[in-house]
């Protein structure tokens, strides 16, 4: 299995001089589920941002396939086959369902077609595809959130905690959907604070702190190493006194 | 009976005009969610160029090219146009308050401009002379009344056919997401910053076919046409009729113009001669109690936004996709 989207010593931040990531690094192999987990404030979001080119990149590099994509513009990411799906307002509340997806297959050549398999694999957005988004449940907006990132048939699907704010029951929902998507050959890099369900799905995964890597292997491996609690909840760096 | 169909006609020829400029706010605010607070002065771009290009010509003033009307209005146009770029590009970067205080900062530039720059405006005594379009050819005023009145409605409906066609559209879709969440639109491949800027430039080249009307109407324009007054009006318009719904934009145009000229008729007819003196700043504090009233009881206005008929008549067929709406 090969890396396709790899970041090398990563500095990134919302402010000039003040970076938030400090020489991050991550790969991600084709057609798998990495999770970033880590405590509040660790850069996981921000990380996942500067990739989507959201926060500005001020050393390290992003690379797709090959191709550096550092410090792409958003809204040419999608050309390039990456979707973002944010954390929070990733939907058009005031828009119908159907005008959401169209939003996105605007730009894509066989959208007629692409909207029926959109529904096809989303049956509650095809019976509410009249109404608006607003109306829909919290599991349901992350149910359109992803099939709008699905629409353009990206290579590479950045998330940022697609389970916030669901009951564990959808949340569990949503990090299953998600994991299908690799199934489809997508490659799906996800932040999450629900750590013990995101690792359950994951193949790989990456925890940081204070902006840097901490730690990263296999998600099985993680899961069960005694360590990751006391990291994640205390941000404890790893081998500190 | 002529006098009252005159006065009629008097009455909903500038309510049509002024549904004219709600219309171009409405695509800023309720479409785009631009807070724009000059709309006088892209109103007022449109009225001075129209002017300066179709006018008469006055010894020592600049202008007067007694261009014909349509390229005069084109002309004036394509100023309020060409001001909104430079602006926009200036300060659509800024949100909300920030952008409707940079923006009435425009509007106060662009007054004190009209008021100061007297070789090209006429200064505070204002241009007067147009030779109105074929005011000459029907002769009568009173059937020209009429007229002029099926003109402006001629152009209100036209901007309504088009902004609804234009809402409609996909491009209208990507408005109304950047309107929503710029950073979901823009991660979805929108240009938030393009899309912004032609919103802005649109819904100010419509005020511009506003002011070019009023000043063939009027045949006259001084920067008391300019009063931030104006930009409050058309505000409170929009919020009463519902802002992102181009009819409750239209409704509110009529129904706030027939209540400020309603109130300024009853406080003159029946109000103590001493109150009159108030009559102004009274129908001031009235358009800011309707602003109030309406925002805290109904703020989605009388016609609130509604989905999108287009796309409610395609997906009733559930489960079916149909290339149309796209």
């Amino acid at each position: 299995m090969t890396a396709l989207l790899t970041i090398a010593a990563l500095e990134a931040g919302y402010v000039r001089d003040l970076p938030i990531l400090r020489q991050v690094n991550l790969s991600v192999m084709r057609a798998s589920l990495t999770v970033i987990i880590g405590p509040n404030g660790a850069g996981k979001s921000t990380l996942i941002k500067a990739i989507a080119g959201l926060v500005p990149v001020s050393a390290g590099t992003v690379t797709l396939d090959g191709a550096d994509i550092t410090g792409i513009r958003p809204d040419q990411m999608g050309a390039l086959g990456l979707a973002y799906v944010p954390q929070t307002d990733n939907i058009f509340r005031h828009l119908t369902i159907r005008e959401n997806l169209a939003l996105v297959l605007r730009r894509v050549p066989d959208r007629t077609t692409r909207l029926d398999e959109l529904y096809a694999l989303f049956p509650p957005l095809a019976a509410k595809q009249a109404d608006r988004a607003g109306s829909l449940s919290g599991g349901q907006r992350q149910m359109l959130a992803v099939a709008m990132a699905l629409s353009g048939r990206p290579r590479v699907m950045l998330m940022d905690e697609p389970s916030a704010g669901l009951s564990p029951k959808i949340a569990a929902e949503v990090l299953d959907l998600t994991r299908s998507l690799t199934a489809q050959g997508v490659t799906v890099l996800l932040v999450e604070q629900n750590v013990k369900q995101a690792l359950r799905v994951a193949d790989h995964c990456y925890i940081l702190a204070e902006g840097r890597n901490q730690l990263d292997g296999p998600a099985a491996a993680i899961l069960s190493d005694p360590m990751v609690a006391e990291i994640y909840l205390g941000g404890k760096r790893v081998g500190a006194a | 009976m002529i006098g009252l169909i005159s006065y009629l006609a008097f009455f909903a020829t500038m309510a049509g005009i002024l549904a004219i400029v709600v219309l171009g706010l409405n695509l800023q605010w309720g479409y785009t969610g631009l807070f724009n607070g000059g709309v006088v002065a892209f109103f007022g771009a449109g009225a001075y160029g129209t002017m300066i290009l179709g006018g008469r010509p006055e010894p020592g003033q600049f202008g007067g090219f007694e261009w014909p009307f349509l390229f005069a209005l084109a002309g004036g146009v394509l100023l309020a146009g060409a001001i909104a770029w430079i602006v926009g590009i200036l300060t659509l970067r800024l949100r909300h308050d920030y952008l409707a205080i940079a923006t009435f900062g425009v509007a106060v530039a662009f007054e004190s401009i009209a008021r100061n720059a007297e070789w090209l405006t006429g200064g505070a005594k204002g241009l007067r002379g147009f030779p109105r379009p074929l005011e000459a050819a029907i002769g009568n005023t009173f059937v020209y009344g009429l007229c002029f009145l099926a003109m402006v409605m001629a152009v209100l409906a036209a901007v309504y056919w088009a902004l609804q066609r234009l809402v409609q559209s996909p491009y209208g879709r990507a408005l109304r997401a950047i309107r929503e969440d710029e950073v979901a639109a823009r991660s979805l491949g929108k240009n938030p910053t393009r899309l912004r800027l032609q919103s802005f430039v649109i819904g100010s080249m419509i005020m511009g076919v506003a002011g070019g009307l009023y000043v063939a109407f009027y045949a006259f324009v001084s920067p008391q046409d300019l009063a931030p007054i104006l930009t409050f009006q058309v505000w409170a318009m929009l919020i009463v009729g519902g802002a992102g719904n181009n009819r409750g934009a239209v409704l509110g145009a009529f129904l706030i113009w027939g209540a400020w000229t309603g109130s300024g008729f009853a406080l003159s007819k029946f109000a103590p001669a001493a109150m009159q003196l108030y009559t102004g700043p009274i129908q001031y504090i009235l358009i800011g109690t309707v602003i109030v009233v309406m925002l805290l009881w109904r703020p989605q206005g009388l016609l609130p936004e509604r989905i999108t008929q287009r796309f409610t008549k395609t997906a009733s067929k559930v489960g079916t996709t149909s290339k149309g709406a796209f």
